[in-house]
C-alpha cells in the first residue's frame, strides 16, 4: 500500500486523479477499514497541507476539524460541531469528510443548507462551486467527480441575524442524530433545514414561507409551523428511531428552534 | 503489495514500523510496537480506551490509519508518566481509587492529562465533557470524575 502526504492541494489532486482515497481525519474512513468494508491501497493525506486548513471569514477549508469550528464558527455551526462525537473525534474529523461521507446524519450539513452555502470542488483542471443541494444526491451520494477533492465550504456574505442548530439522539453526548436541524430568522425571513429525515439534507419550504409571512408568532402560528414540517419531512424507520417518532421530532425541535430565534 | 517503513515520534524517541495494510496506529502499537497500554475496544471511535496524543492533539488511535503518521508525534499512554513517577492525573485517579478493571484506564488517564494540560481548573461540567469520548463500563464514572474534581480543587 501506499500513502501519499502531499504538502499542497495541487500534489493531493493529482494523487487523486490518479485514483487515490482521501484520507482526512479518517475518524469515517478509519472504521470502514477496521470493518473490512474499505480495504484502500493508495491513499492521499490531507493533513498536511495548510491550504485547506484555512478558516477566514466566510471560506472554511475542507480540513478545518470541528474543534475549530467549535471554537470559531458561526453559532448554529459551532453548536453543530460541539456534538459531533467527542473530544477525540471533534479533534480529529472535518468539515470536508462530513460532507464527503454524506452520512443522511451529518451534523454539518444543516447549517449549510440553512444559509444556503455553497461548496468548492477542485481537480487538476480547476474548480468549481455548487450549491448545497447539487452537493447532495443521495444517501452517502454527492456529485463529486471520481478526480475531485472538495477544497472549501462557503458561507454567503451575511448571515442571518438568528440561528440556532438543535439535535435529537438517544442520550446528551456522542450520539448520532435522530433528527437534527437548524433554523434561522432575520427580520421575518426563516429557513428551516433538517438532517436525518430524508436521503439528503432538506429544507422544510412550506413551513418556512408560512412563518415568513409572520412578524410576531402566535402560539396557534407556532403550531401550524410544527405540523407544516412535520408533514414535509420524509423520514424512514431504521435501527435509530421510527418514522412516526422522526417526524414528530422534527417539527418539535424545529418550533424550539425557532422560539429561541424569536426570544 | 509493497510493504511501507514510517518513522516517526514515539513517546519522545524515533522509531519506525512497517505496514503491510491500511492498518490503524492502534494495530502498530500494540503488535508491532510493544505497547499494549492503548486498549482496543471497540474498533470505531466509540469507546475512547486506544486514547493517544497525536501531534499535540487528543485522538483515537483506532482512527489513524498507521501510514498517515510519517513525521508525526504521538504519545501513548506509556509517555504519560515520568519514568516510575506517575503524573499528576494517574496520581489522582490512584488516590481516588478510580480504577476498577482498569481497561478504561490508560485512555482516560491521556484525555484527562490534555484536559488538565489546556485547562488546570476544570469544572465538573467540563470534566464530564472532556470524558465524553471515554466509556467505562464498571465504576460508573463517579470515583473518576471526584479524582479529577479533586485534582481541580474545584470541590
Ligand atoms: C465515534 C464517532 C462519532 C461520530 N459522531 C458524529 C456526529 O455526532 N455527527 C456527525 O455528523 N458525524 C459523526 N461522526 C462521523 C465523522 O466523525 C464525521 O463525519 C467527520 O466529519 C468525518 O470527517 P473526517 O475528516 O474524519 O473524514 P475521513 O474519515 O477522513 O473521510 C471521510 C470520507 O470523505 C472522504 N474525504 C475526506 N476529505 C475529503 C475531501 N476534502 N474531498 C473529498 N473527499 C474527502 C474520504 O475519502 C472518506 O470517504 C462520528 C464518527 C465516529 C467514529
Ligand atoms: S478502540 Fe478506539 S475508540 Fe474504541
Ligand atoms: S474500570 Fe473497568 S472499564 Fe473503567
Amino acid at each position: 500500500m501506499n500513502v501519499h502526504h502531499p504538502t499542497t492541494f495541487d500534489e493531493a489532486l493529482a494523487a487523486k486523479a490518479a485514483g487515490a482515497v482521501p484520507l482526512a481525519g479518517g475518524t469515517d474512513l478509519m472504521v470502514e477499514v477496521n470493518f473490512g468494508h474499505a480495504r484502500p491501497t493508495e491513499v492521499v493525506s490531507l493533513r498536511r497541507i495548510d491550504e485547506v486548513k484555512e478558516f477566514e471569514g466566510r471560506r472554511i477549508g475542507s480540513g478545518v476539524s470541528w474543534r475549530r469550528i467549535e471554537n470559531h464558527g458561526p453559532r448554529a455551526l459551532a453548536q453543530a460541531a460541539r456534538t459531533v462525537g467527542s473530544p477525540q473525534i471533534r479533534n480529529a474529523g472535518t468539515i470536508g469528510g462530513n460532507l464527503a461521507t454524506a452520512s443522511p446524519a451529518g451534523d454539518g450539513h444543516p447549517f449549510l443548507a440553512a444559509v444556503d452555502a455553497q461548496i468548492e470542488l477542485a481537480s487538476v483542471d480547476g474548480r468549481r462551486t455548487i450549491p448545497w443541494d447539487e452537493f447532495f444526491v443521495g444517501v452517502k451520494k454527492t456529485s463529486m467527480a471520481d478526480d475531485e477533492l472538495i477544497s472549501a465550504v462557503v458561507l454567503p456574505d451575511s448571515l442571518p441575524e438568528r440561528h440556532e442548530f438543535g439535535k435529537i439522539g438517544v442520550r446528551n453526548a456522542m450520539v448520532i442524530s435522530t433528527v437534527c436541524a437548524v433554523v434561522t430568522r432575520d427580520d421575518q425571513r426563516t429557513t428551516v433545514a433538517l438532517g436525518s429525515v430524508a436521503p439528503t439534507p432538506m429544507r422544510a419550504r412550506r413551513a418556512e414561507e408560512m412563518i415568513s409571512a409572520v412578524s410576531n408568532p402566535s402560539d396557534k402560528d407556532l403550531a401550524e409551523f410544527q405540523r407544516l414540517v412535520s408533514d414535509e419531512v420524509r423520514p424512514i424507520t431504521d435501527h435509530r428511531s421510527t418514522e412516526e417518532y422522526r417526524r414528530h421530532a422534527a417539527g418539535v425541535l424545529s418550533r424550539r428552534l425557532l422560539e429561541r430565534c424569536l426570544r | 503489495m509493497s510493504a511501507l517503513i514510517i518513522n516517526f515520534t514515539l513517546n519522545g524517541e524515533p522509531a519506525n514500523a512497517r505496514v503491510l495494510a491500511p492498518l490503524s496506529l492502534l494495530d502498530v502499537l500494540r503488535d508491532q510496537l510493544e505497547l499494549p497500554g492503548s486498549k482496543n475496544a471497540c474498533e470505531q471511535g466509540e469507546c475512547g480506551s486506544c486514547s493517544v496524543m497525536l501531534d499535540d492533539e487528543l485522538v483515537c488511535s483506532c482512527l489513524v490509519m498507521a501510514g498517515d503518521i510519517e513525521g508525526s508525534r504521538v504519545t501513548t499512554v506509556e509517555g504519560m508518566a515520568n519514568g516510575r513517577v506517575l503524573n499528576a492525573v494517574q496520581q489522582a485517579m490512584h488516590e481516588a481509587g478510580a480504577v476498577q478493571c482498569g481497561f478504561c484506564t490508560p485512555g482516560i488517564v491521556v484525555a484527562a492529562t490534555d484536559l488538565f494540560e489546556a485547562n488546570p481548573k476544570p469544572t465538573t461540567d467540563e470534566i464530564k465533557e472532556a470524558l465524553a469520548g471515554n466509556i467505562c463500563r464498571c465504576t460508573g464514572y463517579g470515583a473518576i470524575i471526584r479524582a479529577f474534581e479533586d485534582l481541580a480543587g474545584t470541590t
